[in-house]
């Protein structure tokens, strides 16, 4: 049996009927072809497939559709004005935050949450807010860099 | 300061973009029409018989389209080596580990594909089962192998000088011991491959693999494909550190499947399936003795080592050898003893991890330089500085250190720390919980042999210049799997070419564009680098050629820079070519002007008078190494070298160890690209970091693993990682194109014998097993202290 859901994704609004045990995530992927939200461990361990569900941060495989239902979800391809990159994807690309990139999209929607929130975090709460994604390419040097220089830039 | 537009600066990774906006394809991104889901059926038992296998009911569900067992395939034995090849497709005659591929189904949806699975129906009939790999080789141990005896998959015994007469002439002589245990990629994308198989017989594999010239090789000979056949393709790949060095079972499952089916197949493993497909660091257990003299001088070490390699050989016959090898330098020791056992276990099997082999030896021998130079009274950092190899020194196992910055590094840290000042304390105690230690290490920049034995070039690199003018193409089969190669291979081919780097397209990673051995033993800057730069030399030469004989200028006044061709000395009439150009471009928008040739024009030019301009480059490593068995593994065209000091507090009360600050120097020769040196230095002290400190495969009494998920097996958080310093020390390595060498694996050395020596400095106390969970630390830090503790007795004597 499938639900009817209406959810808004990146901007654009989908009518989508789907069974009570797909997840967020393979809806992402599987359905809408948003292969950006990467699967890492389907358990809410790693924070690649990390989307902004209303603007909070989420670990998409462990949120069912059906609980998207009336939400409004930011994926990383909805994060750049056309060829315009986000501040945070910029500073991502010129401190080198970036190495295999599995990573990548979760902590740039995990950073945005937190400016959002917090216009100028110290390094701790940089690093607190990105503790629940893994890296196992940076050391996540480089990556709290590109927050403290993403912070600077965004108005 | 040099002179280089493009190389030792910090231009930003080519693929930077498509990673930041999430279009960045992995092998799991991928769909082709028609595509089934495969599954794979693993042993639930660690070591059992197989008696009787029955696929009717999975093959009977709807959805099914094919289901394989050992019966469907060509009984091909395939492994890394060549010479203990001991893995089939499927299991045959029993399971060695749980986790044993034992049969497989593709299916039209991943749901049935795992139904299907549950209706498989095996019988096993239960083996004794071998888990400690210090057992393996006592008499009785159950048998993992029936063709390898006392379960050794390979031993070492190497003697280099005389360590007996050494040890009369040492004023001090210590043994220690230490055991790691065994740790987890845990890179973040899980395996995946995807397969297709047309009518013609050529097979393509798409896969998440770190050298898809063994993949390729491996298909063809286990699936009996002619090898110009097979074209493997990495896709985009989310980490690999090792464990994605090899062919596994999967990708063979997933050609087979393929080929069965006449359709496309995928399998993606869960993350559970990377913990038992494994292939990462072994379990090691190192016993050494190190001596001494008076004055500083390392006298001799002799060394013994055992590794759990679990069920199959994997890269454990060159792990063992490196083990051993890796410990010849960077500090001068004449005398060197190693005897070094792999051996099987009804475990997962290990292989190659960053690092290869060598990182625990490294521990252990850097801790027992602390400990000796404590008794003799001497800075551990001293102590290493009098040791220490230079620049076109020889190891006593004949390792050529053609380029060494091992003093610099140790210099580099030693001041930027301020450790002459701040690291006061030498033998006299405080225990107050803050403490600092060194370490350093060295590694490969490329093995100098394939693992197969061949003289095939290791790399080959086409550069096809546009022809249309303006550009040009990289064709590399080298593996970007997020160490920055295909970004490398950009700024290489934009400085020899003279043109901006936005002109170079980098086409890698697949076994048809070229033949390149992979990213693994620290292997692409070095060796297609040279390539590169080999291919970017003949197109440029080409080019320039056509120029010159259009123009009548000699060759040699003729330079091309920032896309711009430049006429030394005299100026150039291109007006005939540029009127050429022009007329050929009438209606586009953008035309060359001004009073210099453009590399468009000079390139179209060159395709109008000969055809296609395509520049060639390949690298082979000179022939290397001794004479002695096992003398080539450890070779290397270069070596990498890096010092690192580790700050920490220790809570007294629980053993808690908070890391402050890791700084590290390490050399690279040159650093083509800076701040790629630094992100791979960061990245190997996390590693080191996460295996010192937290990483531990944990199995229980049936050698099921009670932690293969990134919850319970745990890798470092951003609030686990210190700050991190990183210095570039360039030694100007002259067998390294624009003198480079590694980064990626001898960065990672120093790690763990850092944080042990830290830990030492702020308590007094020795820990002798890792992780560092702080149950260890606080028994060694009662120990220590003279207290003991409820337990001690349990931890076992290792070796």
């Amino acid at each position: 049996m499938k639900h009817d859901i209406q959810v808004t994704i990146n901007g654009t609004s989908h009518q989508l009927a789907v069974p009570a045990n797909r997840t967020l995530l393979e809806l992402l992927r599987d359905d809408l072809r948003l292969t950006g939200t990467n699967k890492g461990c389907e358990a809410g361990d790693c924070g690649a497939c990390t989307v902004l569900l209303d603007g909070d941060p989420v670990p998409s495989c462990l949120v069912l559709a059906v609980q998207a239902d009336g939400c409004d979800v930011l994926t990383i391809e909805g994060l750049a004005s056309g060829n315009r990159l986000h501040p945070i994807q910029q500073a991502f690309v010129d401190t080198g935050a970036v190495q295999c990139g599995y990573c990548t999209p979760g902590m740039i929607l995990v950073s945005l949450a937190l400016l959002r929130k917090n216009p100028h975090p110290d390094e701790a709460e940089i690093r607190g807010a990105l503790s629940g994604n893994l890296c196992r390419c940076t050391g996540y040097q480089k990556i709290v860099q590109a927050v403290q220089a993403a912070a600077k830039e965004m108005p | 300061m040099n002179s280089y537009r493009v190389l030792n600066s910090r231009v930003a990774r080519v693929d930077a973009v498509e990673k930041v906006v999430g279009k960045a394809v992995y092998t799991d991104d991928m769909v082709v029409s028609g595509m089934l889901y495969g599954a794979i059926l693993h042993s639930p038992v660690a070591h059992a018989r197989i008696l009787s296998i029955d696929t009717s009911l999975a093959k009977a569900l709807p959805g099914v389209k094919a289901v394989l067992t050992h019966a469907d395939t060509g009984h091909v034995k395939f492994g890394v080596s060549p010479a203990r090849y001991d893995e089939t497709i499927f299991c045959e005659d029993k399971v060695r580990y749980v986790g044993d591929e034992v049969a497989a189904v593709a299916a039209t949806d991943p749901g049935t594909a795992m139904k299907a699975l549950d209706l498989i129906k095996v019988v096993y009939e239960p083996l004794p089962i071998l888990l400690d790999g210090l057992r393996a080789m006592e008499p009785g141990a159950p048998k993992v192998h029936e063709r390898f005896h006392r379960n050794i998959c390979q031993e070492v015994h190497w003697h280099f000088g005389d360590v007996d007469a050494a040890r009369a002439q040492a004023d001090f002589v210590r043994t220690d011991s230490l055991s790691s245990k065994m740790q987890d990629g845990a890179f973040l994308e899980p395996q995946s491959a995807l397969a297709q198989y047309d009518h013609n017989g050529y097979l393509t594999l798409y896969s998440s693999t770190q050298t898809t010239h063994y993949v390729h090789r491996t298909l063809a000979m286990v699936l009996d494909i002619p090898l110009h056949k097979v074209r493997v393709v990495k896709p985009y790949v989310g980490g690999g550190f090792g464990p994605k060095a090899a062919c596994s079972s999967m990708e063979l499952i997933t050609a087979l499947l393929a080929m069965k089916t006449g359709r496309p197949v995928k399998i993606t493993f869960d993350r559970e399936q990377v913990f038992l497909h494994s292939r990462a660091r072994h379990q090691f257990f190192h016993k050494m003795t190190t001596g001494i003299r008076r004055d500083g001088t390392i006298s001799f070490l002799e060394h013994h080592c055992i590794m759990d390699g679990g069920a199959y050989s994997s890269f454990g016959i060159a792990s063992v050898y490196y083990a051993g090898s890796l410990l010849g330098g960077p500090y001068r020791l004449a005398n060197m003893k190693y005897d070094g056992y792999r051996v099987f276990t009804n475990k997962p099997v290990s292989g190659a991890q960053r690092g290869h082999g060598a990182v625990i030896a490294r521990a252990l021998f850097e801790v027992q330089l602390d400990r000796l130079a404590e008794e003799i009274g001497m800075d551990p950092l001293e102590l290493r500085l009098k040791n220490v190899m230079e620049t076109g020194d020889t190891t006593c196992n004949e390792l050529d250190m053609s380029s060494l910055g091992m003093r610099e590094c140790l210099e580099a840290v030693r001041e930027r720390t301020g450790w002459n000042s701040r690291r006061t304390k030498g033998s006299s105690h405080k225990a107050d919980g803050h403490g600092m230690g060194v370490a350093a290490g060295f590694f490969v920049s490329g093995a100098g042999y394939p693992i197969y034995r061949s003289r095939t070039h290791h790399c080959t690199v086409e550069i096809k210049v546009a022809e249309v003018g303006g550009g040009v193409t990289v064709r590399s089969g080298a593996a970007e799997i997020g160490q920055g190669s295909d970004t490398m291979l950009a700024m290489i081919t934009a400085e020899v070419l003279g043109i901006p780097m936005e002109d170079v397209k980098v086409l890698s990673g697949d076994s048809d564009l070229s033949v390149d051995l992979g990213a693994y033993s620290s292997r692409t800057t070095l060796m297609t680098g040279h390539a590169t730069r080999q291919a970017a030399m003949d197109a440029r030469k080409q080019i320039l050629e056509v120029l010159a004989e259009k123009t009548g200028i000699p060759l040699d006044a003729l330079d091309i820079r920032d896309g711009f061709v430049h006429v030394q000395g005299s100026q150039m009439d291109f007006a005939s070519i540029r009127k050429e150009y022009l007329g050929e471009h009438r209606g586009f928008p953008t035309q060359p002007h001004g009073d210099l040739l453009t590399f468009a024009e000079a390139s179209r030019l060159a395709f109008l008078e000969r055809g296609s301009i395509i520049g060639k480059g390949s690298y082979r490593p000179p022939p290397l190494g001794g004479s002695f068995k096992g003398a080539a593994v450890g070779t290397s065209p270069a070596f990498g070298c890096s010092a690192q000091v580790a700050e920490l507090n220790v809570d007294m009360e629980t053993g808690q160890i908070h890391m402050e600050r890791i700084t590290g120097a390490h050399d690279c020769g040159f650093a083509i690209n800076r701040t790629q040196v630094e992100a791979q230095m960061q990245g190997a002290m996390s590693m080191g970091l996460g295996e010192a400190l937290m990483e531990e495969v944990k199995y229980d009494d049936q050698g099921r693993i009670l932690n293969a998920n990134l919850a319970e097996y745990k890798i470092p958080t951003a609030m686990d990682m210190p700050p991190l310093e990183s210095i570039i020390v360039e030694s100007h390595e002259p067998n390294g194109p624009f003198g480079a060498k590694e980064v990626g694996e001898g960065a990672i050395m120093p790690t763990i014998p850092a944080v042990l020596n830290a830990l030492y400095d702020a308590t007094g106390a020795m820990v002798t097993e890792l992780p560092l969970t702080p149950e260890r630390v606080l028994r060694a830090i009662k120990k220590a202290r003279g207290e003991t503790s409820r337990g001690d007795g349990d931890t076992r004597e290792q070796v």
